[in-house]
């Protein structure tokens, strides 16, 4: 392959040494600082595990119980820590396995490489044992693929693949290598890659865009902001903070923009899209100058787009140019790095306070806790609720825990009532909506952050998709605490049957295992709650609980997620019942 | 709003890599565009390809392929222009039996008047090249159709921009 990378200009003043390919990925990675890596091993990759063992006190593999479980595992690492998370797998079966968690982190723009062991290259095409072609197959869920078959373009292209995964909007890239090139002897030396000629990662920021965007901050009566997980992906964090803080503007988030601030910052309106929060849902049909920052505006967070925000001028701040007009026409595209444009946009903007506008996402708020939120946290019926057990993990948790969620009303619930008061703390499977994302990846985000505390929230549907990973739990000592919110139902799917297909509940119903039995065949302590009066409690002894800790909580069969925007309706038509 | 569909050319400059057409064409599959022809050739700058891809498709939604496209890590920059603004032309490929040329006075007169040329005849065939605007193409395979055909072929649509590409410049930039 002729790889166009940029050589840094220092040198390297390293002299070669003569190893094998496979030592040179083991010896890349580590050059690439990664101390922990996820995967699964088979034949084709043998060559790397071989060297793996040899380096295990310097980079530490955690063998998953399945690839995909691999995959997750790095994004819930990549998610906490904001670093480049690594997967690896064999050829054939085990490259394919690793799909739906390279889709979900393309969808979701987090850092990952994934390797994958290939058939010797004489034997590409030849149909092989375990040969797939999965350079083809991962090409449109990568940010970058590559095939390697020779072991001197390891360190250049395991260089390349780090710096476009971290770089500009994140995202995965799987390298290719064969057996031959694993076993191959090469001069090895490294060099990080600091450019590739034909990659533009931050686009240039243009001046007058920030003067434009400025002047209609400046302007607007009814300003609205909504964030996403750019502000997250650029550590735009205290920056973003800063402009809305002087210009007043109450601020929503996408599902993934979940933790940038503080749950409890007085500007922070809630989560927009389909479940999420009343006020800012209707407000943005009422806003006058839309302020978007790193989100995608995703048909979960638009509804209808014919009728999203036409009232409102429209400003975008936005690293890939290619988001800029895709589904919402903008009137100021502010291109570039969140963190570098919210920092030279502050001198540009007014304080202001925007009093008035204020009370009415207030005004909304009360009623959307009155019909809504008040039943779900403070429930008085029979059953519990998903809402009051997410109320009890926060009472414990005083909004510093890391929560994972998984796929489905549970994720919903989580999103909306989980307190966070640390950024990179919401990891959830958010534009691919993964079912078996969660548990995965919370034991890459515990083993990320070990002095942290890390929630896993799952349905009953999504836990059984990838629950062999509680293996990994306890094989690793991983301190993860894993809720299950048992309904014994798909309930999103149930739910949207109930409202949309006459109660026909095709297939969502579900016969559920011991529970606690599974978890404690792995050897993980287990608790069953089915009664409010036990909830307290329950909860409180997973959270002081020093290892892992599985806990059921059995909430009423038949609960809805609400607000809601059916598909195809206006953001302002949000139904509370 | 451009909405209505028309023949745009999307011209894409990249690096020259294996996969790069898969990474390509995989976007418009997606969409469910159909590309009405396609080549890949070297371009005016060594070490990088040229893809000219026609494509009949509304004017806004070309705008958001050549931002996808754009997004590639190995394409370096996509152009797109509608059919009036490049000088363009195809290639159209006749086989034809040799004894048609002796018996039916008429492929005489319409291989002059197509201003086609012969590029090669045997005793058993000969072969006959146009190249113009695709109505060209189709016009002469109509007309010789009639008498039989035993192969034909037409090429992708390459071609030039009337407007200055800024890509060595770019490119310039990048080397920096």
């Amino acid at each position: 392959m002729e790889t166009q990378t940029i050589k840094n200009k220092e040198k390297s003043t390293k002299t070669t040494e003569r190893i094998s390919g496979s030592e040179a990925i083991v010896r890349s990675l580590i050059e690439e600082g990664v101390k922990i890596l996820y995967g699964y091993p088979g034949g084709a990759i043998m060559p790397v595990y071989d060297e793996l063992y040899k380096y295990q006190d310097k980079i530490h593999h955690v063998l998953t119980r399945h690839e995909q479980g691999a995959t997750h595992s790095a994004q819930g690492y990549a998610r906490i820590s904001g670093e480049v998370g690594v997967a690896i797998a064999t050829s054939g079966p085990g490259a394919t396995n690793l799909i739906t968690g390279i889709a979900d982190a393309q969808i979701d723009s987090t850092p990952m490489v994934c390797i994958t062991g290939q058939v010797f290259s004489h034997l590409l095409g030849s149909d092989a044992f375990q040969e797939t072609d999965i350079v083809g197959i991962s090409t449109p869920v990568t940010k970058w693929n590559c095939q390697v078959t020779k072991a001197s373009e390891i360190p250049e292209v395991i260089a390349k693949a780090f710096y476009i995964a971290r770089s500009g909007r994140p995202g995965p890239v799987l390298v290719d290598i064969t057996k031959d090139a694993q076993i191959e002897e090469f001069d090895f030396s490294y060099e990080k890659c600091t450019k590739v000629r034909s990659y533009s990662p931050v686009p240039k920021t243009n001046i007058s865009s920030l003067k434009a965007a400025a002047e209609l901050i400046n302007s607007a009566k009814k300003p609205l902001v909504v964030w996403g997980q750019g502000v997250i992906l650029s550590e735009a964090e205290e920056a973003f903070k800063a402009v809305i803080e002087k210009a007043g503007i109450p601020s929503a988030w996408t599902i993934l923009g979940a933790s940038a601030i503080p749950t409890r910052h007085p500007l922070n309106v809630g989560m927009v899209g389909m479940h999420g929060n009343y006020a800012p849902n209707i407000l943005t049909n009422e806003c006058d100058v839309l302020i978007a920052v790193g989100m995608r505006f995703d048909d979960r967070v638009t509804g209808k787009l014919d009728e999203y925000a036409k009232q409102a001028k429209v400003i975008h701040f936005e690293i890939d140019p290619a988001e800029i007009d895709k589904n919402v026409k903008t009137d100021v595209a502010v291109l570039g790095d969140a963190k570098a444009s919210l920092e030279a946009i502050l001198p540009l903007i007014n304080e202001n306070s925007h009093t008035d506008w204020h009370q009415k996402f207030k005004d909304l708020y009360e009623v959307e806790y009155e019909k809504v939120i008040k039943n779900d946290i403070h429930p008085t019926k029979e059953g519990l609720t998903m809402g009051e057990v997410l109320n009890q993990i926060n009472i414990y948790s005083k909004g510093n825990a890391a929560i994972v969620s998984d796929v489905g009303q549970h994720q919903m619930i989580a999103c909306r009532y989980a307190e966070f008061n640390k950024t990179k703390s919401n990891i959830t499977s958010g534009g691919l909506g993964t079912m078996g994302f969660g548990l995965p990846a919370a034991i890459g985000a515990k083993m990320a952050a070990p002095d942290r505390e890390v929630v896993s929230i799952s349905g009953d549907g999504g836990y059984q998709m990838t629950i062999q990973e509680l293996g990994t739990i306890f094989q690793q000592k991983a301190a993860v605490k894993v809720v299950v919110l048992n309904n014994d139902f798909l309930g999103m799917v149930r739910q949207w049957q109930q409202l949309f297909f006459d109660k026909r509940y095709a297939s969502t119903e579900m016969v559920n295992p011991n529970f606690v039995a599974i978890a404690e065949g792995y050897y993980i302590k287990a608790r069953k709650v089915t009664k409010r009066e036990d909830l307290a409690d329950a909860v409180k002894e997973m959270m002081e609980s020093k290892e892992a800790y599985f806990l059921e909580v059995c909430v009423e069969k038949e609960g809805n997620v609400f607000p809601m925007i059916p598909t195809g309706a206006s953001v302002s038509d949000v139904r509370l019942s | 709003m451009n909405i209505e569909n028309q023949l745009f050319t999307i011209s894409v400059y990249t690096e020259n890599n294996i996969g790069l057409l898969n990474r390509v064409s995989a976007i418009f599959q997606r969409r469910g565009i159909n590309i009405e022809s396609l080549n890949i050739s070297p371009s005016e700058i060594e070490g990088v390809a040229k893809f000219t891809i026609v494509v009949n498709m509304a004017e806004d939604n070309v705008k958001k392929i050549i931002g996808q496209l754009e997004k590639q890590v190995e394409v370096i920059k996509a152009y797109y222009h509608d059919l009036d603004n490049i000088i363009y032309q195809i290639s159209g490929l006749f086989k034809i039996k040799s004894e048609l040329l002796f018996e039916e006075r008429q492929i005489q007169n319409i291989i002059k008047e197509s201003n086609a040329r012969i590029v090669t005849v045997n005793k058993d065939f000969f072969v006959l090249e146009k190249s113009g605007k695709k109505d060209e193409i189709v016009e002469l395979y109509n007309q010789l159709s009639v008498f039989g055909i035993m192969q034909y072929t037409r090429s992708g649509l390459i071609g030039i921009t009337k407007e200055e590409m800024k890509i060595s410049t770019l490119l310039e930039t990048y080397n920096n």
